[in-house]
């Protein structure tokens, strides 16, 4: 077990080598620089010190080995365009508004995509599943920049239950995890229903029924455990995405969260800010893998995170 | 008459699919006593895993339903109590065997668990009991340590071993019945015999009444008592194994004879298939199903259905050649016919 989890971490490590180097020199590659707005109105001479400042004049290995040096030391470097301001501030500044969203958007939307899913489910090919469907096919159809104004349209100006917008108590959150989670929701509901329906036909089912046992309780015990793999499988990715972030969703709510940075860093040729909050969501991604394959040997006795067992 | 353990009276099973409403039992009568051990034999699709499940409600439905008759147990209409009161029954009743262990285990819970869950809910019991339970019943079926196993997984079961649990399930509630539905079909030989053993052991220990479920006359000739055989959803022939495997009345459980391969031939014969295919259940045959490919069919054969003639001690077919009126066999064959 030892052996494994090292030899995971430095696969994690090496991966997100990879990643830093794809992505630096990827967004070298794109026309333009960080001072390309300013270029015309400034002196040539203060444009070299301001590239002079940021190592922009170095040759691009030199700058390469320097940022990988400094991220050694978990630093991300000075963002160019918010003087004064580093990456890990913006970071620390916005990822707890970000995550908390996050984690209430997966947490709804697991809750309900599941309970959905195993409706539509046991009532295959009825009223109610055609009904979970329609929801289904809505929430992936509607995108979030559509649901958001139309949230804040319903429930907070013709039935002011909740904040229009902004930041500060809970009940600014909901409506804003509300939007994220619509999504999610329809994908996981469709994902449970797919796999359940498959379990509830599998012959351990009937042995269930033979013993006696309700239905309901057949569904909890024997149904769920199995049918949920693919759920968690979906859920790697989502989590990295939901809690690193979302630009619209952040931005319609006005909320201080990561999420604009990513889009911004790239109007800006901002490059620390684009490798940073990259190197950010990837590590993230990684690391709710890792935890997601654990998740999985847990579930389902029949994987192994080893090899073989002594 | 005595009170049967379990009467199962004109069965009737359709199921509706795209291509219409195909009949799978078509009025099957039988019945059970206290201790004694019945096979169900027939071929694919001949409605016999139907008629099993038709016993326990678990007839998925849709598609299926039962359109007529009724299966009595100890007294008791079951096949119309309402799914509450038939969960008492099924487990602590009446415990299933189903046919492939490798897919009737839960494989994300323990066996232990899977055995004594119907235990758990009837009875009541401590996790200590419980688990006490789960041992003893590892134990009775066979399986070594059942102290370590208990808290194993499926897939650490060899296929044999997984039999074992699946009827350590079924007897987990010490069940009055027992169906077990071609419980060695997907097993080894050698597994085979060992489960026919354990069975028939446990049959005797425990004073079970057992259905077995097969296509295999060598497990009937093994561990049932009395045998019925069933052809196109319609029972064919009922007796003890005795009566009907030393002079069998219908031709269709000649053929079924026919086509066993003996050892003690004194010259080599080649086996004798059934020719042709069962009849088409969406649209049964108005006479008997066998007749298209039976070797002595008449003409009533295919206009009436053939009345069950009783040759004594149960032994009864449905064979329009036992009618009086019918030629003698002996003359069918003078003229040509197969035997």
């Amino acid at each position: 077990m030892t052996n494994y989890l090292v030899k995971r971490v430095l696969m994690m490590l090496v991966t997100l080598w990879i990643i830093v180097t794809l992505t630096f020199s990827l967004m070298h590659a794109i026309p333009g620089n960080p001072f390309a707005s300013e270029s015309d109105q400034l002196p040539e001479q203060i444009l070299a010190n301001l590239r002079a400042k940021y190592h922009l004049d170095e040759p691009l290995p030199v700058q390469y080995l320097m940022y990988l040096k400094n991220l050694v030391f978990l630093d991300l470097g000075p963002s160019i365009k918010s003087d004064s301001r580093s990456v890990n501030d913006m970071i620390a500044d916005g990822f707890g508004a970000s995550a908390w969203l996050g984690g209430q958007a997966i947490s709804i939307a697991v809750v309900f995509g599941i309970l959905f899913g195993i409706i539509a489910a046991l009532n295959r090919n009825r009223t109610l599943d055609y009904v979970a469907m329609a929801l289904a096919v809505l929430g992936v159809a509607v995108p979030s920049f559509i649901m958001a104004p139309l949230l804040i349209n319903f429930l907070a100006i013709k039935f002011p239950l909740f904040p229009v917008a902004t930041w500060g108590t809970w009940m600014h959150t909901v409506l804003p995890s509300l939007a994220l989670a619509f999504g999610p929701i329809a994908i996981i509901t469709r994902y449970m229903r797919a796999s359940m329906i498959e379990v509830m036909n599998q012959n351990y089912i009937r042995t269930a029924e033979a013993k006696g046992i309700p239905t309901v309780l057949i569904v909890i015990k024997h149904g769920i455990r199995n049918a949920i793999l693919p759920v968690i499988t979906f859920l790697g990715p989502l989590i990295a995405s939901l809690i690193t972030g979302t630009f619209v969703v952040e931005k319609i709510f006005a909320i201080p969260g990561i999420g604009k940075y990513f889009v911004d860093g790239i109007f800006n040729r901002d490059y620390p800010v684009i490798l940073g909050t990259t190197i950010f969501y990837s590590a993230i991604l990684i690391v709710t893998i890792f935890l997601i394959d654990i998740a999985y040997s847990l579930i389902d006795p029949r994987i192994r995170l080893t090899k073989k067992e002594g | 008459m005595n009170q049967h353990l379990l009467t199962i009276d004109n069965l009737k099973v359709n199921f509706k699919t795209y291509g219409g409403e195909v009949q799978a039992v078509r009025g099957v009568s039988f019945h059970v006593d206290k201790g004694e051990t019945v096979a169900i034999v027939g071929e694919s699709g001949c409605g016999k895993s139907v008629t099993a499940q038709a016993i326990m409600g678990l007839i998925p439905n849709p598609p299926g339903r039962i359109v007529g008759g009724k299966v009595v147990f100890e007294g008791t209409e079951i096949s119309s109590l309402p799914k509450k009161e038939l969960l008492g029954i099924r487990g602590t009743q009446i415990g299933m065997v189903f046919q492939d262990p490798m897919t009737a285990l839960n494989p994300t819970m323990k066996v232990g668990a899977q055995i004594v869950e119907g235990f758990v809910r009837s009875q009541k019991v401590s996790r200590e009991e419980a688990r006490k339970r789960a041992i003893e019943m590892l134990r009775l079926v066979g399986i070594p340590d059942p102290e370590q196993r208990v808290d194993q997984y499926p897939h650490q079961f060899s296929g044999g071993m997984r039999q074992r649990v699946v009827i350590a399930i079924a007897l987990a509630c010490d069940p009055k019945l027992v169906i077990a539905d071609e419980p060695t079909t997907a097993l080894d030989v050698t597994i085979q015999a060992q489960i026919l053993d354990l069975l028939k052991r446990l049959q005797e220990e425990q004073q079970l009444s057992v259905v077995i479920i097969t296509h295999d006359l060598g497990v009937v000739a093994e561990i049932a008592h009395r045998m019925v055989v069933m052809y196109a959803g319609m029972v064919v022939e009922t007796g003890t194994v005795e009566d009907v495997f030393a002079n069998p009345k219908h031709p269709y459980t000649w053929g079924l004879m026919r086509s066993l391969p003996r050892l003690d031939e004194e010259e080599k014969q080649r086996l004798v298939p059934i020719e042709g295919t069962p009849p088409d259940l969406f649209n049964p045959p108005v006479g008997c199903a066998f007749a298209a490919r039976c070797d002595f069919a008449m003409e009533i054969c295919k206009q009436q259905m053939p009345p069950t003639t009783s040759f004594g001690q149960g032994h009864e077919a449905a064979c329009w050649l036992h009618d009086e009126r019918a030629p003698r066999i002996e003359e069918l064959v003078a003229a040509g016919r197969q035997a």
